[in-house]
């Protein structure tokens, strides 16, 4: 099952290091990761996203906890969340195609952000069912490349990860 | 106070009331060993790095205290790994502090560069890169803090040669602020009654004792709630100075090469007690059989280690010693009467055993007895990594807490001799033995220098079978004996190498030089290194094969 945990930690030189190499070291598997900055400047919460059964889970929660720049972990799975990544994608696309393309872009919501004779590049923001479904749209034209910033996520609601709120 | 980088460091460590520290010098770390030249505190030089950190851990596991080992930059920093790894996986508080080039030349592949902080960051609790000596203080602040509280562990601070050598206000704090490290040392009180009620409860209770209960100071409350309740007590390799050997009660230890009856008691009661020990795979053979009729109440400081390999009914988070005697105060005397009669016909259907032909070659674990008996089981001991370990752990009966000291979770061959120094180092007045195998000595032999140079009396038992043994042992067991690269027949001759060195060197073959042997090493005042030629191809019993559960030992072959 994924789990998606939302992670305090201290906006430190090798903290993002210390929580990759827990997770190679101990065989645990990070689907994605996202990282920024929080209002307070000392702080960065990492989103990751883990592909594990329960047991796996729980020590990776222990472990993480035992990092010592690790502040607070909060598991979101299993609460009601806002989940978003954003992806961008360059197609394949001429004179030919490309009105065709941007319905679907439209239909997805997304955002045309380049443009060139040969291809485009499209901008999409979603939850992982919509991103898949305009992926597999637009690989019937040819995707070029793609890039993904990784899932983040936030409680719904007034509620927030405790401390995690700022 | 204005100090420089180097400077700080030795005030922290006159702070810290840190009385030794185990190093090696080296380009990076010059400022430092300046300081040192006129410091209080005393310097003991190793002749390889590894030496070094390995007699700082067992100066650590001797005193309690944490070890405190400096080495310089590259190769200086590298050659500790292996030694801050026996730490990490032993619990062991270290500080460590390593030289680093000037900051402008980190990352530029510079003379004697190594990326320490990122090499031992699997291996260390936490570790520190130095790029401000401002920080400094509050640095080596919380890792004396970090090492020594909690589960501890190795903490190391890479200190560029810049940082050595500038000047800031030294103001040592006398707290520390992590906010992302906070122990738990209270047991939870409902899950401590729950425990004492299945306690009471248990018909075929068995405790099991691991390294937790020494470092906590436990002993005294897990011999006063054995005493109380009637249960028994098996130990780990790392717990076995935490129960007395001789003790009615005392299984001795369990696992893959543990007694019958403890692992017979294991894989047949219905509720084992967990002491600050972490069901390691040596442990328990056969994960999915382990003690497969039991409840388990697991007590430890790292919840990580609860439910990590077992599935744990009673969880108890929190300090083995402050656990246990709030658990005293709920236990009653179980009714262990009939386990217990049970236990003893285990014990007497499969003793340990192994058979001495008085005029015949010398069998090691008759040497292991013989020690046993003229040191009357006072020594502090260490052992290297091999059958002569296991050897130890079978027929040395340990009585006193932190008089053990080995390489259990990493097994590193080339610790226990340093470690030994370190040892007497910490206990000068006491003897202690390093019982060695004729490999492992060989992985930091060079150590002969320091203990002859700083005059620690350590005694060397080299359980000398021309082989590395337990290799060998597994290659004759599982491999249609195909004895691949094992075979040390070629020397050295250990008694010429002693007297090289300066310390005193013997050699015993026959039973009847065993006693001699061991009464004169023990009224040399120097180091001694006795050379025991012993049978080549003795092996361990029980063993449990890898693979199989705890109850499927192989007892062993009668000579």
């Amino acid at each position: 099952m994924k789990y998606v945990l939302a992670v305090l930690v201290e906006n430190k030189p090798g903290v993002l290091a210390r929580v990759a190499g827990l997770f190679s070291r101990r065989g645990f598997n990070i689907e994605s990761l996202a990282v920024g900055r929080t209002l307070d400047r000392s702080l960065s919460r990492m989103t990751l996203e883990v592909d594990a059964d329960e047991k796996t889970l729980e020590q990776v929660v222990k472990q993480l906890n035992k990092l010592i720049n690790v502040l607070k972990i909060s598991n979101l799975t299993l609460e009601p969340s806002v989940n978003r990544e954003l992806v961008l994608i360059k197609v394949r696309a001429d004179a030919v195609n490309r009105s065709e393309i941007q319905q679907i872009a439209e239909t997805f919501r997304a955002k045309i952000v380049d443009v060139s004779l040969q291809s485009l590049i499209i901008e999409v923001t979603g939850n992982e069912e919509k991103i898949e479904a305009i992926t597999l749209l637009l690989a019937h034209y040819g995707i070029l490349e793609v890039a993904r910033t990784g899932k983040i996520a936030l409680l719904r609601g007034s509620k927030t990860t405790k401390n995690g709120g700022i | 106070m204005r100090l420089t980088g180097a400077r700080m460091v030795l005030e922290a460590l006159r702070l810290e009331k840190a009385d030794l520290v185990f190093g090696y010098p080296g380009g990076a770390v010059l400022p430092l060993y300046d300081q040192l030249y006129d410091a209080q505190v005393r310097h003991i030089m190793s002749r390889h790095e590894q030496g070094a950190i390995h007699a700082a851990d067992g100066y650590s596991r001797a005193s309690g205290r944490p070890g405190i080992v400096f080495a310089t930059s590259g190769p200086g920093a590298t050659n500790l790994v292996t030694g801050i790894a026996t730490a990490y996986m032993d619990s062991v508080p270290m500080v460590i502090f390593t030289g680093q080039v000037a900051t402008p030349m980190i990352g530029t592949d510079a003379f004697q560069e190594a990326d320490i902080t990122g090499i031992t960051l699997p291996i260390t609790k936490h570790n520190y890169l130095v790029k401000d000596v401002h920080e400094l203080p509050r640095i080596i602040k919380e890792a004396f803090y970090i090492a020594t509280t909690g589960r501890c562990g190795p903490v190391l601070i890479d200190l560029p040669r810049d940082i050595q050598a500038a000047e800031a206000d030294f103001r040592y704090p006398q707290e520390v602020f992590i906010p992302g490290y906070n122990p738990t040392y209270q047991g939870h009180p409902g899950q401590i009654a729950r425990a004492a009620k299945l306690l009471s409860r248990a018909r075929k209770p068995v405790i099991y004792a691991g390294g937790g209960v020494v470092y906590s100071g436990a002993h005294g409350e897990l011999l006063e709630l054995a005493e109380s309740t009637g249960i028994p007590v098996t130990t780990t390799l790392m717990g076995l100075s935490g129960f007395p050997g001789g003790h009615d009660l005392a299984l001795g230890m369990l696992g893959m090469h543990g007694t019958y009856w403890a692992n017979m008691a294991v894989n047949d009661a219905d509720l084992l007690l967990a002491v600050g020990a972490r069901f390691d795979d040596r442990v328990t053979g056969k994960v999915s059989r382990f003690a497969p009729g039991a409840k388990i109440i697991h007590i430890d400081i790292d919840p990580a280690e609860i439910g990590k390999n077992v599935r744990v009914d009673i969880p108890i988070v929190g300090d083995v010693r402050l656990v246990l005697s709030e658990l005293l105060k709920k236990t009653a005397k179980a009714d262990t009467a009939v386990w217990l009669e049970q236990i003893t016909e285990w014990r007497r259907a499969a003793p340990l055993h192994y058979c001495q032909d008085p005029e015949g070659e010398l069998c090691p674990q008759y040497v292991i007895e013989k020690l046993y008996e003229e040191t009357g089981g006072a020594a502090l001991i260490t052992t290297e990594v091999g059958q002569h370990q296991m050897w130890t752990a079978q027929y040395y009966r340990f009585n006193h807490p932190r008089s053990f000291a080995s390489s259990g979770g990493l097994g590193t061959m080339g610790y226990g001799f340093p470690a030994s120094l370190g040892m007497q180092a910490a206990r000068p007045t006491e003897l202690v033995f390093c019982i060695a195998g004729d490999g492992s000595f060989q992985m930091n032999i060079q150590e002969l220098a320091t203990a002859v140079g700083y005059r620690l009396p350590v005694k060397v038992a080299i359980i000398n079978n021309q082989y590395l043994g337990m290799v060998r042992q597994w290659q004759q067991m599982f491999y249609r004996s195909r004895y691949s690269s094992v075979e040390l027949q070629q020397g050295p001759d250990f008694v010429k190498v002693a007297e090289a060195y300066g310390a005193l060197g013997l050699r015993a073959q026959k039973p009847s030089e065993v006693g001699p042997a061991l009464r004169r090493a023990i009224e040399t005042d120097g180091p001694v290194v006795i050379d025991f030629r012993v049978r080549p191809e003795e092996n361990v019993f029980p063993m449990v094969p890898p693979g199989s559960a705890i109850n499927e030992m192989i007892r062993g072959e009668s000579k």
